[in-house]
Parts: structure tokens; C-alpha cells; sequence
């Protein structure tokens, strides 16, 4: 397959995007309600509802924050409006984004109440979204498309075949320059002296056992309560057939293919800075927390394997799903992008897979709506690393 | 072979990967093992859903079982081969 060009929005920091949201951006919990309003006032705009943002301190709160600031700083944002019920930390969050160049603006709740908030906020969406309606796609090569990439609802066939083909995939995408990310840290038990041998050198092998390591002492020991069985694997897991959390972690870095070998590792929601190429982002495993730390840090599409039929979708990044498991594509087609269900029957090769997923990607660059993206997901879900204060 | 039974990850691995719907006990199962591209066979002793395991020899409690060339845990049973291979007689050698 020849290298392939898409279709995207050049952003004012030079950043391509896929799509061309205008989102209402709540600071905090309490916001939800004046954004979901501001979007339900004007179409074509797009509220992002979550859980979070008061009390939070330290490395939480720093999470928050960059969870917040790279959302909207994501290429496939055109434009931002940030509502928080205070100006302090609302306008931490609009200087962030801010430095990308792209229209955002704040708006606080104190002292204003909801309603004079959302007319206010309303005008401005207006002008932002009529703005955003007149930007153009340009010619793009496919090393400025960024992709990130997490499993879920796995089993046996996503280590047989769809993640193989998400890692066909990264192995020729990686030789065109392209930026790519995978994460799971917790999904790699058992498999985790493999994943840090694909290290592009011992520095970064090392910062991933160091990271896996760290999970295990600070996440995993202090809270289990059970041997993690019913977790990890996931009941959908054990019921696709996944017995171990290692028969898992082995299926799940087939994602990142033969020989393309990771840079760097990445923080949560942390923004890749050495240059094209694969990282490693240290995320839960859970499927709407992973995508949505990916997105924070810059990442436009979404290429996501599944086995029993995860359904998630991503309010700003679109989230093409795959699968080879035929029961899957016969029961839960609507949620299906690709289906390489013939690989299993010998009817495909890896190969010939691969090409058809950067076909149904580059399509879904130039525009195309993913599966979830036509039936309304739209999972955001921010990590939270401990109790607030 | 045109549609295999159940995949091999490696030549070394002592478990398969049934791919096909509605195994039964008894059933003589062609494999495809996709490193070295040979085509082995099992008889199930059990019935099998699509994405489970079947067991490729006999294996002992406390075996390590192999699939992608390595260890993915151990056997908790005996498992005689063409056997179920799942949650109630392998578990994680991890957590």
C-alpha cells in the first residue's frame, strides 16, 4: 500500500484536525448544567458533562487541569467556551488553551447566576460556531494524522486478529511518520519484560517497567481486595474466553505490531513532545478513561479492537471499532467500522486487514462518521487519581 | 484447509483457540498453527464456545500453560487433551 493523504483542518499552531467541534467546556461538576444549556441553545455546538473539579489538589488537580486544557486544545476542537463557577481556576483552563492560538473564552457562574451565564455564553457560541462553519479541509500528509489506540471487551480473536491488525497498521503507519499511542499499563501484567523490550532504547524501557511497577505498588496492592479475577479479565472478557490477565496482555500488544518500537512514555493526558513515532501513555485500562486521556494529549483518531463488543465512543475523537469475533459482527453490527472476522476462516491475511483499516481511518479522517459517532457515544470520562480534599 | 476449527498462536503453544461456533464433545477439530502454517488435529473432549481454549496435549496440575510462546499461567487440574481450557481449571500466575 502506498503511503495515503487525508483531508483535515489546519489549526492557527499548525496542529491538523478531523473534525471541527465548538465545545461548551465545564470547569467543574456544577457547570455541567449551563453548558448542556448554551449547547441545547445553539446547534452545532457540543457539551462535554463530567464528574469533577472541586477540591481536587496535587497531581489530581494537575491531571484535571491538563485533562481540561489538552481537550480543548485538541486539533479536532475549533473552539472553545470554558464555564467554571468561579473566574480563578476557569481562567487557568482558557490560558491554556489559549496558546494553541484558537478562539476560547470563559465565562464564571458566581456572581452572574446560570442564566445570565448561558445568554452570555450563548452569544459567543454563536459567533464561534458560525466561524467554525466556514473552515475548510486541506491535503494533509498522513505523518500529521495522530492516532492513539486502546482493546476492550477483548478476547481470543482480538489477540488472533484485530489487534494484529491494529499493529499491521502501526507498523506501517510508523515507517510513514506518523505519531501513535497506546496505553494500558495494568493490561500489560504478564506481558509487561516484552513490552518494555520493544523500548526504542533501555531509557525507555526502563520508564515503562518503572511506570508498570509504580501502578502495581500504588494502585493495584494498597486497594485489591480479591486476587482481581473478576476485574481483570473483565467478565467479558472470561466470557470471550480470556482466562489470565497474562493470555490478556499478550493479545494486547499485538496493538503495537512486529517492530515499531515506543520513544517515550507518556503521563496521563500528557502531550508527546520527541517527534513522530509510537509512546506509551501510562492510563487505566478502562476503555472511556484511556480514549479520553489520549484525546487530551493530542491524539485525532481513535483505532479501537474489540472481541464481545465494547460500544465506546469519544465526544471529540472519533473511535473506529473493529473486530474479528463473527458472533460480534452478527449480533452488534451497528457498532462494527470493520470487520475482519476472516481472518479467523483464512479468507484474509494480517496484511491485506491492515490495509483496510488505514482505509476505513483515512476515510474516517476525511470525515466519515465512525459507528459511534452516528449512534451518539460520546464517553467522557476523566481519571481521578484519589479522593478530593 | 479452507475454515479452521481453532488457531495456534505458536508451534510451541500447548493450547488452541476455537474459532467456529458450536463444538461439541467428540468432534474431530482441524487446526490452523499460524507461525509455522502446518495443519494439526484434536478430538474435543468437551464442548467449546467460540474464543475458548482447547487443550493441544495433557496437562498436568501445575503446568505452565503456553500460548504466543509463553506463559499465560497455570494449570489448577489435570486437563486431559481436547479438553476446556478455561477459568475452572487454569489461573493467573500473577495478583
Amino acid at each position: 500500500m502506498s503511503k495515503p493523504k487525508f483531508r483535515g483542518y489546519r489549526r492557527e499552531n499548525g496542529r491538523v484536525g478531523v473534525r471541527n467541534h465548538v465545545i461548551l467546556l465545564p470547569l467543574d461538576d456544577l457547570s455541567n448544567a449551563a453548558c448542556e444549556a448554551v449547547a441545547n441553545n445553539i446547534q452545532g455546538t457540543m457539551a462535554l458533562p463530567h464528574a469533577y473539579g472541586r477540591l481536587q489538589f496535587g497531581e489530581d488537580l494537575e491531571l484535571h487541569f491538563r485533562t481540561l486544557i489538552g481537550t480543548g486544545s485538541n486539533p479536532n476542537v475549533a473552539a472553545v467556551i470554558v464555564i467554571g463557577i468561579e473566574p480563578g481556576w476557569t481562567s487557568r483552563v482558557v490560558e491554556g488553551i489559549k496558546k494553541t492560538g484558537k478562539r476560547v473564552e470563559g465565562f464564571a457562574i458566581e456572581q452572574n447566576g446560570d442564566i445570565s451565564t448561558i445568554a452570555a455564553a450563548s452569544r459567543v457560541a454563536k459567533e464561534y460556531v458560525q466561524w467554525a462553519s466556514e473552515l475548510s479541509r486541506e491535503e494533509c500528509d498522513v505523518s500529521e494524522l495522530w492516532m492513539s489506540m486502546k482493546c476492550g471487551e477483548s478476547d481470543t480473536t482480538s489477540g488472533l486478529a484485530s489487534n494484529p491488525t491494529v499493529g499491521n497498521l502501526t507498523d506501517k503507519m510508523g515507517e510513514w511518520g506518523a505519531n501513535l499511542c497506546f496505553g494500558e499499563t495494568s493490561e500489560l501484567t504478564g506481558a509487561e519484560q516484552d513490552c518494555a523490550a520493544r523500548g526504542a532504547d533501555d531509557m525507555a524501557g526502563k520508564k515503562f517497567l518503572d511506570t508498570w511497577q509504580a501502578y502495581m505498588d500504588e494502585v493495584i496492592e494498597p486497594h485489591k481486595t480479591s486476587d482481581l479475577s473478576d476485574s481483570q479479565p473483565t467478565k467479558g472478557n472470561i466470557e470471550g474466553g480470556l482466562s489470565t490477565i497474562e493470555e490478556k496482555a499478550f493479545g494486547n500488544l499485538q496493538k503495537i505490531g512486529k517492530k515499531t518500537k515506543f520513544i517515550d512514555v507518556l503521563k496521563p493526558a500528557e502531550e508527546p513532545t520527541k517527534g513522530p513515532g509510537l509512546y506509551f501513555m501510562d492510563t487505566s485500562s478502562a476503555a472511556a478513561e484511556c480514549v479520553t486521556l489520549q484525546a487530551a494529549a493530542g491524539y485525532v483518531v481513535h483505532l479501537f479492537p474489540t472481541g464481545q463488543g465494547n460500544i465506546i465512543g469519544n465526544p471529540i475523537e472519533p473511535v473506529i471499532k473493529l473486530t474479528a469475533n463473527p458472533r460480534t459482527v452478527r449480533t452488534m453490527g451497528e457498532h462494527v467500522d470493520l470487520d475482519v472476522s476472516g481472518i479467523l476462516r483464512r479468507e484474509m491475511n494480517l496484511d491485506e486487514a491492515g490495509d483496510a483499516l488505514i482505509d476505513i481511518t483515512i476515510r474516517t479522517a476525511n470525515g466519515r462518521m465512525t459507528a459511534a459517532e452516528a449512534l451518539g457515544h460520546r464517553e467522557f470520562v476523566m481519571t481521578k487519581l484519589y479522593r478530593s480534599a | 484447509m479452507d475454515h479452521p476449527d481453532f488457531l495456534v498462536h505458536d508451534s510451541t503453544d500447548t493450547v488452541g483457540v476455537i474459532v467456529v461456533e458450536g463444538v461439541e464433545a467428540g468432534q474431530k477439530l482441524t487446526g490452523w498453527v499460524m507461525d509455522t502454517d502446518e495443519t494439526i488435529t484434536v478430538e474435543s473432549l468437551d464442548p467449546i464456545p467460540l474464543g475458548h481454549k482447547v487443550a493441544l496435549s495433557d496437562i498436568a496440575d501445575g503446568d505452565t500453560i503456553i500460548k504466543y510462546d509463553a506463559d499465560i499461567g497455570k494449570a489448577i487440574l489435570d486437563i486431559a487433551k481436547g479438553g476446556h481450557v478455561h477459568v475452572h481449571n487454569i489461573k493467573t500466575k500473577r495478583w
